[in-house]
């Protein structure tokens, strides 16, 4: 899942990729505790912690709380992860002690399908699980991460294969069919309260929950929003812009990226 | 579960083995086989082993299989996967595990599917003796269905509804760990997963090891298994490659990105393993 070459947006030079993950750090306050999903979340969340939230504590479903790695980890259980965390413990603990009670403020998330209400696929595309098209990884930490943290933010490409209108399958749930379902299942989180793709950002209607486009990113058309979703997207009255991205984050981005395991390849 | 051991039997020492020895001993066609190590301490050497070996109708238990189940599983030891994440982390797709679930290659596999969460109560729950384990958890989600070893169930004290899980049993638990005292004591760090609550869900235990010492020193944050929860040490230096032993080996990311490339196609994954783990 490295950075694809794209066509740079107009207003600078920057990929779409970029402006995704600088505007998924930017969703991250100082000081807060962030589970910490690999691949697009880990990206952003590490850029936040060297731009603007040196207070914010990494915490990887590894079993390390407070890791600080000095470089982008390929995966959840890098050394790196170990070395620099605060605290390092069992899986058992990490996920009945830690993440269980909501101890952990924001569930860092990515998707292989999202629906409308935010719910997630990670297992199978296609209508059978037991034959799938396609086989996905599977859940993950994140059923429990999407239940049982306070907020819940996604990062994912925005595509109509991506954004689709009723999921295969429902691995972690967001909104459920919307409304209070949520409260009503007894989930104890808010769930899903924004979505970061690399078109710009959705957020949850207050009453009905269903994902509206709140923003976009510079030099994205509503269009292009529309056609990489998979239903009819609901529009914020007022629809802001992302801020473009700043010299400092593109500088700090670039270099995680350059020195990722892997990035080689 | 030792019930059978609790009142006169002498525990047998721990015996320290090659490690084909101690896979011959333990691993047998049929057994609920868990190679635990979540991204830290995989006991790669000891999959290998029981690749080369032949083993057959293995039910593989882990949260995350990785590259290591994807071998056993394209060279047909496992009729069964019981697991919570199968994917090559940071990289993509196990493309072993892919095919043998779209296409039932070399031949089908039965998922016992669940979360992360889930997995870590199964053996928190067999590692307690307990039938099941008790989470919030699965709400809402398609898994339930599907999963034959999740239950609803009520808090008999709050009326909360909350999610049973079923105890995992292992036929033999497999774990890779920095050190190992002369008597079969065994201790690891770092990243240390479930391998406890493998250890103690299992009616043998194998432990691979970086170095047998003659006196483990007590390290923060380390998880001590008992010599008499072991059956069978084994020093394999390495022997997590191209996972990791913190403080001994780092980790190969490099394999892991170029394993996409030799797994994608059968041909490649056969020609490979015939020249990486079967002949060598």
């Amino acid at each position: 899942m490295s950075s694809r070459a794209e066509p740079h947006r107009a207003g600078g030079d920057w990929t779409a990729d970029e402006m995704m993950t600088i505007a998924a750090s930017r969703a991250l306050p100082d000081g807060v505790t962030c589970l910490v999903g690999i691949g697009l979340p880990s990206t952003a969340a590490n850029l936040a912690r060297r731009v603007h939230a040196p207070r914010l504590t990494l915490v990887y479903e590894s079993g390390t709380i407070g890791a600080k790695p000095d470089y982008l980890p390929l995966s959840i259980g890098d050394g790196i992860l170990a070395e620099t965390a605060d605290a390092v413990v069992g899986l058992v603990e990490m996920f009945n002690y830690w993440l269980q009670p909501g101890r952990i403020d924001v569930g860092f998330l990515g998707a292989a399908q999202i629906d409308r209400f935010a719910n997630i696929n990670t297992t199978v595309i296609g209508s059978s699980y037991t034959s799938p098209d396609v086989r996905l990884p599977g859940a993950g930490g994140a059923p429990e991460i999407a239940a049982g943290c306070p907020q819940v933010i996604i990062v994912v490409r925005q595509t109509r294969e991506r954004f689709v209108k009723r999921l295969d399958f429902v691995t972690s749930l967001g909104h459920g069919e919307g409304r209070d379902e949520r409260r009503r299942l007894g989930l104890r989180g808010a769930g899903p309260t924004t979505v970061i793709t690399n078109l710009g950002v959705l957020e949850p209607d207050p009453v009905t929950r269903e994902l509206t486009l709140t923003r976009l990113h510079p030099g994205v058309t509503l269009a292009e929003v529309q056609a990489a979703t998979g239903w009819d997207l609901r529009i914020a009255p007022t629809l802001e812009t992302s801020e473009l991205p700043t010299d400092e984050e593109l500088e700090v981005l670039r270099e995680l990226e350059a020195q990722r395991p892997g990035a080689s390849r | 579960m030792r019930y059978t051991n609790i009142v006169t039997v002498a525990h047998p020492a721990v015996e320290i083995l090659p490690v084909e020895e101690a896979i011959a001993r333990t691993v047998r066609d049929g057994d609920t086989v868990a190679l635990e190590g979540f991204t830290h301490l995989i006991p790669f050497a000891a999959g290998h082993e029981i690749i080369r070996s032949g083993r057959r109708d293995l039910t593989l238990v882990r949260l995350t299989p990785d590259i290591v189940y994807d071998q056993m599983i394209g060279m047909g030891c496992a009729r069964r996967l019981v697991f919570s994440w199968g994917g090559n982390p940071g990289v993509g797709s196990l493309h072993r595990f892919r095919d043998a679930v779209e296409n039932g290659w070399p031949h089908p596999l039965e998922l016992d599917e669940h979360s992360h969460a889930g997995m870590a109560n199964r053996y928190a729950a067999g590692a307690s003796g307990l039938p099941f384990a008790v989470l919030r958890g699965y709400v809402g989600s398609s898994l339930v269905p599907v999963t034959p070893s999740i239950r609803p169930i009520t808090c008999p004290f709050t009326g909360e509804a909350l999610s049973a899980v079923s105890a995992l049993r292992l036929d033999v638990a497999v774990i890779h760990a920095q050190q190992a005292d002369t008597t079969g004591n065994v201790q690891l760090w770092g990243i240390t997963g479930v391998q406890k609550e493998a250890a103690l869900c299992a009616e043998r235990v194998v432990v691979t090891v970086e170095e047998i010492v003659d006196e483990l020193t007590p390290r923060a944050g380390a998880i001590v298994l008992p010599s008499w929860t072991i059956d069978y040490v084994s020093c394999v230096p390495d022997g997590a490659h191209p996972s990791y032993t913190l403080g001994y080996t780092k980790r190969d990311n490099d394999f892991y990105v170029a394993w996409d490339a030799i797994s994608r196609d059968r041909d490649t994954f056969q020609r490979w393993m015939e020249a990486n783990v079967l002949s060598s």
